[in-house]
């Protein structure tokens, strides 16, 4: 058995709409469950202790200034363990919808004449700036999975995100397939383990849990072909989360 | 009484997003005192531009993880307003619906999780539960109960995925919605202990008298739809909002505010209270009348009280409205929506106050442009005012209770920052 003090959980977050953290809070009883197991010492949207010394850091957002590359820099230095929380974290999400505008014309769209009191770099996942040791996908990011990642970290195992397109989970649950509703749905190149909530509410997937590793071969190549639809053309949808690096279906995102 | 204090409070904590409190004192004179935002920014209205409407919304929908609700609902509103859809009668039950969840949720995530701490002097709620475990089991069935209303309506509390512009993209199901009826039945008696618990707590006496401005409905408690009222006595149309709300800049200060007739005004729990008690539900007025808030109440720190208040009526309200959807009996009511090139303003009472989405497209449905104006904006310039007015009346405690007085005074806001922020001014040091 360990004698050691329980591990020191922190939370950070970075340009995000905070959900990831709210759904965390969500747990409930689960979370006080948590608790047990490791000591929370800093969670700015829940608590007012901070403390700078900690193991396991879970951040969520997106990094979009200079100051933001530093703190993360400083986050991943401190922490043996970092978690990327979500899909501004892991992948950009809607921040880097950005950076097919120039800083300069966002800069001026949203604040005018007074666009220079700012600062802002093109947005990009934490992953692109600092190495993570695991991820949690999604908009926002999926509980189970957080849940799954949080027992792997306290065990010291791995954690691989499953690398399956929507459609494998769509199917299981005998969905009608959005595409015959005449829906441009991005469940055959996206990476499963939502649940195909968005499917199964009759709605099209967003693509928020980020590409299945190369998509040309692990996409269901069967609803593409059906449809009559190539990668390419449902790529082109997918910039809304995924437009972090500039997409290019050559270099499809590896787990890192 | 302190000659000189200079107090800041960076990353002020139990609030969403990033924010600072700064307060100097010098020579007895109060020199500053302001609430920063040093959230960074994400830039919606450029990002949205040139993006299909379907994308918009679901954009739109993640400019906050808490009321993403009403976002969905204002940018769906704007949507609709452009393309001239109207909605059916269930769709607009069925949205209050889940409007009422996100109110409910978002409102006992504030007063317990949030402020209820401060009224403990605890850092947190998780240590609460040493002190008051029925608390905080009744928050989080509470909350829970928020959420599960959520889903059986739009799928999912954070980030909905069933609401479509002119309808929904499911047929919600009876047995789940009869399911959530009971519960929220059983739910009145934890609102009735949670306002037995506030009405033990001190509330900090503090008034200000200010302008109160939120949406007004003849026939309801506006909340979902209505015009806007300012407690000034001037009501206009939605889409005239911006004839009458001005942002402006200070240049002492590092955030755009807004003003009306006034130089500030707040807008909230708070504001709809004092503007539409009237419509409030039966079981909501006695939670007021029980907890001490009579209008018109001009002390910022019962916004929480308010907030209290709302949750009381939302949860009645909730059962009323089920009843109404089961009478009618849930119909497939799934059409489809040719975009049209126009205009429309969508205007919502979002948890932490009016909301307003506006977003002009082209023929093909394709966004022209977009402009979102925040609650927690319109409130910053309200909540200065408050601070400079409250400062020099608690100066004369310890560093450590004018800090925490300070604290609670913004949390009684309930900000939220990162909504705020996509067109805020924001100044780095």
């Amino acid at each position: 058995m360990k004698t050691q003090a329980k591990p020191r959980v922190a939370f950070f977050d970075f340009a995000c709409c905070e959900g990831c953290q709210l759904e965390v809070l969500s747990l409930e009883e689960q979370l006080l469950e948590m608790i047990e197991l490791v000591d929370i010492v800093t969670w700015r949207e829940a608590m007012s202790e901070k403390s700078d010394e900690y193991d396991i850091a879970f951040c969520e957002g997106s990094i979009t200034r200079e100051a933001d590359i530093e703190r993360i820099k400083h986050i991943r230095e401190t922490a043996d363990i970092l978690v990327s929380l979500g899909a501004c974290a892991t992948i950009g999400c809607h921040n880097a919808l950005k950076n097919q505008f120039s800083m300069d014309e966002v800069l001026h769209i949203v604040y005018g004449d007074r666009a220079e009191w700012f600062d802002t770099i093109s947005a990009r996942p934490i992953t692109a700036v600092v190495p993570v040791d695991y991820q949690v996908n999604g908009c926002p990011a999926s509980l189970p999975e957080f849940v799954t990642v949080f027992k792997h970290i306290l065990m010291g195992k791995e954690y691989k995100p499953p690398n399956q397109p929507v459609c494998v989970e769509c199917k299981l649950k005998d969905n009608l397939c959005v595409y015959e509703k005449g829906m441009l749905c991005l469940g055959p190149v996206t990476r499963c383990g939502c649940d195909a909530i968005c499917t199964s509410y009759g709605h099209a997937c967003f693509g928020c849990r980020g590409l299945v590793d190369d998509p040309n071969l692990n996409a269901a190549q069967d609803v593409l072909a059906k449809y009559g639809l190539s990668v390419e053309e449902i790529v082109g949808k997918f910039r809304v989360y995924n437009n972090w690096p500039e997409l290019s279906l050559e270099e499809s995102h590896s787990d890192g | 009484m302190a000659d000189r204090l200079n107090i800041k409070v960076e990353h002020l904590t139990r609030v969403e997003g990033h924010g600072n409190i700064v307060v100097n004192l010098a020579a007895g004179r109060l020199e500053e005192a302001r609430f920063e935002i040093v959230e960074a920014p994400r830039f919606f209205e450029a990002i949205m531009r040139g993006r299909d409407y379907q994308e918009v919304i679901h954009i739109a929908g993640r400019v906050c993880g808490i009321c993403s609700i009403s976002h969905t609902c204002a940018a769906l509103k704007a949507t609709e307003a452009a393309f001239g859809v109207d909605i059916s009668e269930q769709t607009l039950l069925l949205r209050r619906l889940a409007y009422n969840g996100e109110i409910i949720g978002s409102h006992v995530l504030h007063v317990y999780f949030l402020a209820a701490p401060d009224f403990f002097e605890l850092p947190s709620v998780f240590p609460m539960i040493e002190i008051d475990k029925d608390a905080v089991l009744r928050a989080m069935r509470l909350k829970r109960l928020a959420y599960d209303l959520c889903k059986v309506v739009v799928g999912r509390h954070t980030h909905p995925v069933a609401m479509t512009v002119g309808g929904f993209s499911f047929v919600q199901d009876e047995d789940e919605l009869g399911r959530i009826r009971a519960r929220l039945v059983e739910a009145i008696e934890d609102v009735k202990q949670t306002v037995a618990l506030f009405k033990s707590l001190t509330v900090p006496q503090f008034e200000r008298e200010t302008e109160y401005v939120s949406l007004k409905d003849p026939a309801l408690y506006a909340l979902y739809d209505g015009q806007i009222y300012s407690s000034e006595g001037e009501i206009v149309g939605a889409d005239q909002y911006q004839e009458v709300i001005e942002e402006y800049v200070v240049r002492h200060s590092t955030a755009k505010h807004a003003r009306w007739h006034r130089a500030q005004y707040m807008v909230g729990a708070l504001a709809r209270i004092n503007n539409n008690f009237e419509q409030l539900h039966p079981l909501a007025k006695e939670a007021a009348a029980e907890l001490g808030l009579t209008v018109p109440c001009f002390n910022p720190f019962m916004n929480t009280i308010a907030q209290i208040v709302e949750i009381a009526h939302c949860v009645i309200d909730s059962v009323d409205l089920i009843d109404s959807v089961l009478d009618r009996g849930v119909q497939d009511e799934s059409s489809r929506v040719e975009p049209q090139a126009g205009r429309g303003v969508g205007a919502i009472e979002a948890p932490r106050g009016t909301l307003f989405h506006d977003y002009e497209f082209d023929d093909g449905g394709k966004c022209v442009s977009a402009n979102l104006v925040i609650p927690t904006a319109q409130n910053l310039a309200n909540l200065d005012a408050d601070m400079r007015q409250f400062v020099p009346q608690i100066v004369s405690g310890t560093r450590e209770q004018i800090t925490r007085q300070l604290e609670m005074l913004v949390r009684a806001y309930d900000p939220c920052i990162s909504c705020a922020t996509h067109m805020l001014t924001v100044e780095f040091s």
